[in-house]
This record gives C-alpha cells, sequence and structure tokens, in this order.
C-alpha cells in the first residue's frame, strides 16, 4: 500500500501504479472473454421465446397449481425405484471402490503400475457425470432400473474410492507396525491393522454418498433409466403440469428425508 | 495358587464394529431383508439385458479408435458453445450471488434481508440443475439460453451459500478496526471484509466454472444446448464412435480444468 507524494503532501492508495495498470489490464481482458462468449450465446438464441418467457411462466405456473395429490396413488412404486436405484448403486460402488482405494493409496498400493491404473479408474468414473453414463447404459441394456443402477454404481466408484484412499493413507502407522511386529502377514496386517481404522471413514463415506445418489437417482428417469425421473418426463411430455408439480413436491420430499437420514446416520458414526 | 486353565484365553475374536449386538444384528437382518426385497421388485429384463451385450461391446469397440473427424464441426460447436455457457452463467450467477450473499451474512444485514436472501438461496438449492434446465427450455426455447439461466440459478445457490457462511467466518477485529476509522458502508465492506473472503471466492469461482462445464455437458440432454446436446445427438444415431470421440473430449477438458481449478486454489492461498 503505497503512498504516493503529491504537491499537497502524501496521499495512501490501495495499489501502486503500475499494479493498478495490470489489474486493469487483466478486467480487460475477462471483459473481452466474457462479450465473446455471450455473442456465442446469443447467436444461437431466438429472442421472440425469450421475451414471451415471462407470459409463459405464469401460464405453466397456473396450470401447475393445484397439485394432483391423488397421482400419488401412482407414485410409490417409482419412488422406491428411485430407492432401489440408489442403495443398490451405493453398494456396488462400495464394492468395487474397496480394492480400487487399496490399490490406489500409497501405502497399501501392491505396484506403482497398479496405482496409476486405479487413480485413472477414479478421474474416469468422476469426470463422467451419471446422467451421460445412464444415457450409455441405457443404450447398452434397455430402458430401467438395471441401466439406473448401473450408472450409480459406475459414478459413485470414483467418489467413494477417492475419500477412501485418502482415509487410508491417512491412517495412524504405529498400530499397523505393531501388529506387524507379532508376525502377522500382509493380509493380516490389513485385515487387522488397517481395516479396523478405516471402516467408521467407509461407513461414513457410504452414507454420504447414498444420500448424493438419492438425488442424482430422481433425474435418471430424464434418459429412461428408471425411478421418478421418468414419471417426471411423461408428465412433462404429455403437459400434465399438475401431475409434474406433484412430482417435484415428492422429489423434494425424498431429498429432505435422505439429507436427514445421513445426517443422523453419520453423526451416530463419528 | 492354581489357575484353571480356562481363565487365560487362547483365542481372540476381532471386536465387532457395531458394540451392541441387538442394534447390530437388527441392522444386518434389516438389510438383508431389503436388499431381497429390492431384488425382488426390481423389474428388470434380463433377456433384453444379454441382448445388450453385444451392444456393449461394439460401444466399447468404437473407443477403438473414436472417430475425431466425421462430425467435427458439429462437435467443436458444440464444445464452444459448452465452454461459453460455463463462462457467461459462471459470470452472471457471481455477480448476482455476491449481492445476495452479502444479504444472507448474519453479521451485515438485518433480519428481514437475511430471511429473504437465505430462502433465495434455498429455493436455487432445491432442485439439480438439470431440472431447472427442463422449465428453462420450456420458457426460454431449446438453446444454450436455456442451460445458461438454469445453471446461472445453481451457481447462485452454490456461490452466494459459501459466500454468506465465509463472511459469517471472518476476523471480527478487522472489521472493527476499519469501522473505528469512521469507514462508511461501502468502505467497511470494501476494506475490511472484502480482502478477507477474497483468495476463498477467487479459488470457488473456478471451481463453480469446473462445476459448470460439467453440467453444460449435461443440459444438453434436455435441450439446453452445449456438447451435451451434441452427445445426444450422436447416441441417437448410434455414432458410437462419434460419442466415444465427444467423451473423451468431456473427460480431457474436465480434468485439464480440474488440475488448473486445484492448482489456482492453492495459488491463490
Amino acid at each position: 500500500m503505497p503512498l504516493i507524494e503529491t504537491p499537497d503532501g502524501p496521499v495512501w492508495k490501495r495499489r501502486a501504479t503500475k499494479e493498478t495498470l495490470i489489474r486493469w489490464f487483466f478486467w480487460l481482458i475477462a471483459l473481452a472473454v466474457i462479450a465473446y462468449a455471450w455473442k456465442g450465446i446469443s447467436d444461437k438464441t431466438i429472442w421472440f421465446f425469450v421475451q414471451d418467457a415471462p407470459r409463459q411462466a405464469a401460464d405453466i405456473g397456473g396450470r401447475m397449481i393445484p397439485p394432483k395429490f391423488s397421482y400419488m396413488s401412482r407414485l410409490w412404486v417409482p419412488v422406491w425405484d428411485t430407492l432401489n436405484i440408489a442403495t443398490l448403486g451405493t453398494v456396488i460402488a462400495l464394492f468395487i471402490a474397496v480394492p480400487v482405494a487399496f490399490a490406489a493409496a500409497h501405502n497399501t498400493t501392491p505396484h506403482p503400475i497398479v496405482r496409476t491404473i486405479a487413480i485413472f479408474i477414479i478421474v474416469s468414473s468422476r469426470s463422467v457425470n451419471s446422467l451421460i453414463w445412464a444415457l450409455m447404459l441405457v443404450f447398452i441394456f434397455g430402458p430401467g432400473v438395471l441401466a439406473g443402477t448401473i450408472a450409480i454404481g459406475l459414478r459413485s466408484v470414483g467418489f467413494c474410492a477417492k475419500l477412501l484412499y485418502e482415509g487410508i493413507e491417512e491412517i495412524d502407522h504405529t498400530q499397523v507396525e505393531a501388529i506387524e511386529a507379532t508376525g502377522a502377514s500382509r493380509a493380516q496386517q490389513m485385515v487387522f491393522g488397517i481395516v479396523p481404522q478405516v471402516l467408521p471413514t467407509f461407513a461414513g463415506i457410504g452414507v454420504f454418498r447414498w444420500d448424493i445418489n438419492i438425488r442424482e437417482s430422481t433425474i435418471l428417469g430424464l434418459v429412461g433409466a428408471g425411478g421418478i425421473g421418468l414419471e417426471l418426463s411423461g408428465s412433462i411430455n404429455t403437459l400434465a403440469w399438475t401431475q409434474v408439480s406433484m412430482i417435484l413436491l415428492v422429489i423434494l420430499s425424498t431429498v429432505i428425508v435422505s439429507e436427514w437420514v445421513s445426517a443422523k446416520v453419520r453423526g451416530a458414526i463419528i | 495358587m492354581s489357575v484353571a486353565e480356562s481363565d487365560f484365553p487362547s483365542s481372540w475374536k476381532k471386536p465387532p464394529f457395531i458394540k451392541s449386538p441387538l442394534l447390530r444384528w437388527s441392522i444386518i437382518i434389516g438389510s438383508a431383508i431389503y436388499l431381497a426385497l429390492a431384488f425382488g421388485t426390481m423389474d428388470v429384463d434380463w433377456e433384453r439385458a444379454a441382448e445388450g451385450l453385444p451392444r456393449g461391446k461394439r460401444f466399447i469397440a468404437a473407443f477403438f479408435p473414436p472417430n475425431f473427424s466425421d462430425n467435427l464441426g458439429v462437435m467443436w460447436d458444440g464444445i464452444f458453445e459448452s465452454i461459453w455457457m460455463a463462462i457467461i452463467s459462471t459470470v452472471a450467477g457471481i455477480a448476482l450471488s455476491v449481492p445476495i450473499g452479502l444479504g444472507a451474512a448474519k453479521n451485515l444485514a438485518p433480519n428481514w434481508v437475511y430471511l429473504a436472501c437465505r430462502s433465495i438461496i434455498g429455493g436455487s438449492r432445491t432442485f439439480p440443475e438439470i431440472i431447472l434446465a427442463i422449465f428453462a427450455v420450456k420458457l426460454f426455447g431449446f438453446g444454450p439460453f436455456a442451460g445458461f439461466v438454469a445453471l446461472s440459478i445453481g451457481t447462485i445457490g452454490f456461490y452466494a451459500k459459501l459466500l454468506a457462511e465465509d463472511i459469517e467466518n471472518i476476523n471480527p477485529s478487522q472489521a472493527e478496526a476499519i469501522k473505528a476509522t469512521g469507514a462508511g458502508w461501502w468502505q467497511w465492506i470494501n476494506y475490511a471484509i472484502q480482502p478477507q473472503v477474497m483468495p476463498r471466492m477467487i479459488g470457488l469461482s473456478v471451481y463453480r466454472l469446473d462445476i459448470n462445464f460439467r453440467e453444460s455437458a449435461v443440459v444438453g440432454i434436455v435441450g439446453g444446448g452445449g456438447i451435451g446436446a451434441t452427445l445426444n445427438t450422436a447416441f441417437e444415431r448410434y455414432e458410437f464412435d462419434t460419442a466415444a470421440a465427444i467423451l473423451l473430449i468431456i473427460i480431457g477438458i474436465v480434468m485439464v480444468l480440474e488440475y488448473t481449478s486445484g492448482y489456482l486454489r492453492k495459488w491463490v492461498q
């Protein structure tokens, strides 16, 4: 924070002149990028539809009220499916994540090459969104809960394995050494030295991911992968807006309940 | 002094993870029942799934090699659209988040502003971006504008919430020191609050740009423009080799972004 000498005495400024100029230059570039990006979008927009949007919003909003509560009787099965997709998907993910995590952790990996492969599995699973996984799997397995469950499973592997291997790397080594000193083999060290230390982390990760998966499985139906999203896209396509608002209410309450459950369970574990 | 041999255990068992046997067994039995029910009611068409395996093979075969050349023009279009969408929605979302975030910080705002801003945040966090995108497409028509609106709303829920929490956790003594110099409200915000939250906020905006790019790959599936739309079209035409190329490009960009954002966040802090 420089003082600048002027004829009327020193004046305090927040930044030196050069720094201010650099900052202005940076903002100029940022502004140019933003303007260019905006042009890219606005060229592909039909502005008539955008101007029409408030009227449309009022129209659709009006049609959504009141929610069709009687529709609930047909929603129980999709909700149950959604729950199954999320839960079974999490179970699949955890089963795959455990060996991957042990292969990816510095202190348990059998070989650096194995570690690289494990890290690659983690990264590729994480960088593809579950909806894109579902899109692919629907083409392979056909529409239905199976595609959704596997999509959720594949998507969650990376997340679970990443957190788990970080947990494995942070364990207390003295305990493992103590087990080793009793003459235990590597497998025994794993089971008695490492696993008990990471088990709470493991359970926490499972519940945390389950909560995220409930949210994700509500929308998988949009590409045909089962669950309540299937009803949602059906209702939107047939313009049954009172059903749409009912489904949104159900999704909202499912998410709130799952969040509450996961907070309770994690509170009990940690 | 003779001691019975049985007083010294000759074997040892690992203590169970859950101590109370009642809870342990009810969890085990409960999950067994749940799994049986879940598998029993899951309506899976195994014949169709088995049919899928050769398709799956074809799909995987399409990755070797992926077809980058046939639809290059469309792919570039989609990628740029996604990037523009990610940039604009991050900028717009953050621009809207700053006032909302200031209002949602308990130590800055009066109670009614606090409640109003918190409910805006809560509202925009309620639904995933993809559902917002469906409605945006209904309102604004197909194309990147709908995706932009959906992602901006998603950004508000994320950024304003974290900004508000960060402001609530600032060091109050610095804020007090600035106040003691007789600073006005704007000066107070600008010289006491902003420098304290800025490094983390810059990191978070890069992170959000990363998220918005990922999401922009998805909103296209429901008509929100961007690379997702290109991907969806490729699937619908059964052009698996093009789809594979698009997927690889998405993975590549996401990985680059993740590394850059991680690096930038470390550098800023």
